[in-house]
């Protein structure tokens, strides 16, 4: 592992599959009457969010705090604008207060990289997402729910996904999970299909190591899952869609359409869904949608993340970190 | 600065030509030729240097008045010479604009008092650069500035009515209108060139198209009124294909590429460091061959700096909230020399031609950009093409300090810049 973790593209496949190994160990932490490790006790947690985001912000708390870490959560939205302060002085008030990581989210592409590369902090950097750029722990809670739903989660430890056949279906172009997913879905060996409008596919897309398709309905009967993107309604405004409602028939999933997809196949969401626009409360509610499988897993995966970024270097730690902890 | 006197340079190549001796008597060229007399001559020897004509930019941001934080004339202007300019062209977007007889005066007035180099300021196309009314053209040309050359450089001029107004407007008198050529719609949100490396950084594209449509429509207007009009700093490879294009109508279009464009490339960009962000955006390898290509074979006029000094803190934070723009004043013989001397696509006479004779009659600018010969102004820039060394932007005379190429060894040094016979730079120093 690196000292930070910015981008799913910086992870190796070995970094990757640990990183899910450890994830498992910290899920059987959850199934526990005391669901708390003493593994990070004194160290201090940063949740240093420019955006709004609810979700990714107890995520990563829930992460931190059952790693008995102190978390002091610094929601700074606006505060770099209308007060004026920099994101240089907001990281120096926090390197200041002794911050041992920060995990920011971003409204500005490339702004954890600036934190993580330009000398303001010596804490380890996670990106919790940053502009349209990445979002890497989401990435990594995605491929831990697709290892454990296609593979087995016992059946899974040490491997990746080799083979699987992955859809993301939405707006690519502004997404910042898709990104992160194309690079860790392809670095653990699945092949990756975007599906969207042209309009929400990127310049520069064809150098990407995936497949893209503008023909949803060929794609889904092809796919071991398919990740629906949220999709702004404001976006048909700078017409990247005529309407919603034509966007909704043309890239949205309905049941009908889920029937035709492998019935192994599982459907997901990174969430908030856009019920009705890209995705039916019928697929929503069905039993092949992980979407509130993945925020559980979030916080398994946010767990293993601060861990093996605070906890020490690569070697110490065990393969099964969890119960280290529990002999103490 | 030193005072005005005799002054003999031993052995320049002229333009890269054979060794010469050069006598400088007052403000003009006495006499070129060999074995002249040091008698009452202050000596300078210049075997092994080249002496060009003093480089003339048609593209430079000094920032007064207004954010004299981030350079003054006179800070500019000790840069120009640094880099071996005698002459430089101030884009007029300041803080008031210089749309105004006033303000281009004010510009015209501090370059006099800075004494290290000529000062010719830009006039405004439009009113405050908001591209809805044209400024008093007119009034900017008959004022003490007697400008030649408006832009709204920062912004395009991109209404078609208002550019082809202004195109024609200025033939009353011999003007020039130097387009920044940026579709605005095309470009809501750019931060950098649209392609491969943006699509991976999630930063948003800044397209070719958006620079290609409107020079293309420029060249249609120019051509379709009978006018000249100027491109500014050009960056894509298509830009190039259609100045090739109008020029072989024979239509009275010029162009400029700035050094970075000539040198540096998108991927630079992958360290989301604000230094590499400037407004057109740096490209791709593809286009930065196309560029050299395109000076050498003369479709691309000049190189112009496009010299924007910014403040440290408007560098020092994350790419979207910082400020377009890199110093360049100090750095462009070095970056040319690289990029085109050193890979032999252009001689030293090219040189001077791409960065002192055609800015100079693109600018109509008198005095400058003038042979190296008995009678001319002794506007005169000594470089040493064997120096080798890494840039220090703490050296810089510069206010500013946000250079690309930090760390960078780059070639060639200007040895010494003369203004009308006053030495402004001796043995690479402020005089």
């Amino acid at each position: 592992m690196k000292r930070h973790l910015i981008s799913a593209a910086d992870l190796t496949r070995d970094d990757a599959v640990l990183i899910l190994d450890t994830a498992e160990e910290m899920a059987r932490v959850a199934d526990r009457p005391i669901k708390k490790l003493p593994t990070l006790r004194g160290r201090t947690v940063v949740n240093l969010f420019f955006e709004d985001s609810t979700r990714t912000r107890i995520s990563f708390e829930a992460a931190a705090k059952r790693l008995s870490a102190d978390v002091i959560n610094f929601s700074a939205k606006g505060s770099s604008v209308s007060k004026g302060e920099s994101l240089k002085d907001t990281a120096l008030t926090l390197e200041a207060m002794g911050a041992d990581a920060v995990v920011i989210r971003h409204g500005a592409s490339g702004a954890p990289y600036r934190l993580a590369t330009s000398g303001w902090i010596d804490g380890a950097v996670v990106n919790a997402g940053d502009g349209t750029h990445e979002h890497p722990t989401q990435a990594l809670l995605d491929a831990f729910t697709m290892r454990r739903r296609l593979v087995g989660a016992d059946a899974g430890t040490g491997r990746d996904l080799d083979g699987r056949r992955i859809t993301i279906v939405g707006d690519v172009l502004h997404s910042r999970v898709a990104r992160s997913n194309v690079h860790l879905l392809h670095t653990l060996g699945a092949e990756v299909t975007l599906v969207a409008p042209p309009t929400l596919v990127p310049i520069g897309v064809e150098q990407w190591p995936c497949e893209v398709s503008y023909d949803r309905d060929s794609v889904l009967p092809k796919s071991d899952a398919v990740m629906m993107l949220r999709v702004q309604r404001e976006r048909m405004n700078a017409a990247f869609f005529p309407t919603e409602r034509e966007y909704s028939r043309r890239y949205g999933l309905d049941g009908d359409r889920m029937a035709r997809m492998p019935e192994h196949a599982i459907v997901m969401h990174p969430g908030p869904m856009n019920r009705g626009m890209e995705i039916t409360a019928q697929v929503a509610d069905s039993d092949r949608c992980t979407a509130v499988e993945q925020v559980a897993n979030g916080v398994s995966t946010r767990m293993a993340v601060l861990y093996l970024l605070l906890g020490g270097n690569e070697s110490a730690i065990s393969p099964t970190p969890a119960r280290t902890e529990e002999s103490k | 600065m030193s005072e005005t006197t005799k002054i003999l340079l031993r052995g320049a190549k002229v333009l890269g030509g054979e060794p010469q001796d050069v006598l400088i008597d007052g403000e003009t060229v006495a006499e070129v030729g060999s074995g002249l007399s040091a008698e009452g001559a202050t000596v300078v020897e210049a075997e092994g240097k080249i002496l060009l004509p003093g480089l003339v930019d048609l593209h430079t941001h000094l920032r007064e008045p207004g954010r004299e934080d981030s350079e003054t004339v006179l800070t500019g202007t000790k840069a120009a010479a640094v880099g071996g300019f005698t002459a430089v062209h101030a884009m007029a977007n300041t803080f008031p604009v210089a749309d105004t007889a006033g303000v281009v005066e004010q510009v015209w007035r501090l370059g006099k008092e800075s004494g290290y180099c000529d000062v010719q300021p830009v006039g405004a196309v439009t009113v405050g650069l908001e591209g809805k009314q044209l400024a008093e053209l007119g009034a900017m040309h008959d004022s003490a500035a007697g400008v030649k050359v408006f832009s709204d450089d920062g912004k395009c001029v991109d209404d078609a009515v208002i550019m082809r107004r202004a195109l024609e407007y200025v033939k009353a008198f011999d003007g020039v209108v130097a387009q920044h050529a940026q579709e605005p719609r095309l470009t809501e949100g750019a931060q950098m060139n649209e392609g491969i490396v943006s699509s991976e950084l999630g930063l948003g594209g800044w397209p070719a198209v958006a620079e290609e449509s409107i020079i293309a429509r420029d060249v249609l207007l120019a051509a379709h009124v009978g006018s000249r009009v100027h491109i500014c700093h050009l960056s894509t490879a298509g830009s190039v294909e259609i100045v090739r294009w109008a020029k072989s109508k024979g239509w009275n279009v010029t162009a400029e590429v700035t050094p970075h464009h000539l040198l540096l490339t998108d991927e630079l960009v992958r360290t989301y460091n604000p230094v590499y962000k400037v407004n057109p955006p740096l490209r791709t390898e593809a286009d930065v061959m196309a560029l050299r290509e395109a000076l050498a074979d003369g479709t691309i006029d000049c190189v112009a700096t496009d010299h924007a000094p910014h403040p440290h803190e408007d560098k020092d934070c994350e790419w979207a909230a910082a400020a377009m723009g890199m110093v360049g004043l100090e750095t462009a013989l070095s970056v040319v020399q690289q990029t085109m001397v050193d890979t032999g696509l252009l001689d030293w006479a090219g040189v001077a031609d791409r960065m002192s004779f055609r800015p100079a009659a693109i600018g109509r600018l008198e005095g400058h950009g003038r042979p190296v010969s008995a009678g001319e102004p002794a506007n005169l820039t000594l470089v040493d093409p064997a120096y080798r060394g890494a840039v220090d932007p703490s050296g810089f005379a510069s206010r500013s300090r946000n250079t690309p190429y930090e760390g960078r060894e780059l070639p060639g040094r200007v040895t010494h810049t003369w203004l009308r016979g006053r030495a402004t730079v001796v043995d690479g120093n402020l005089a």
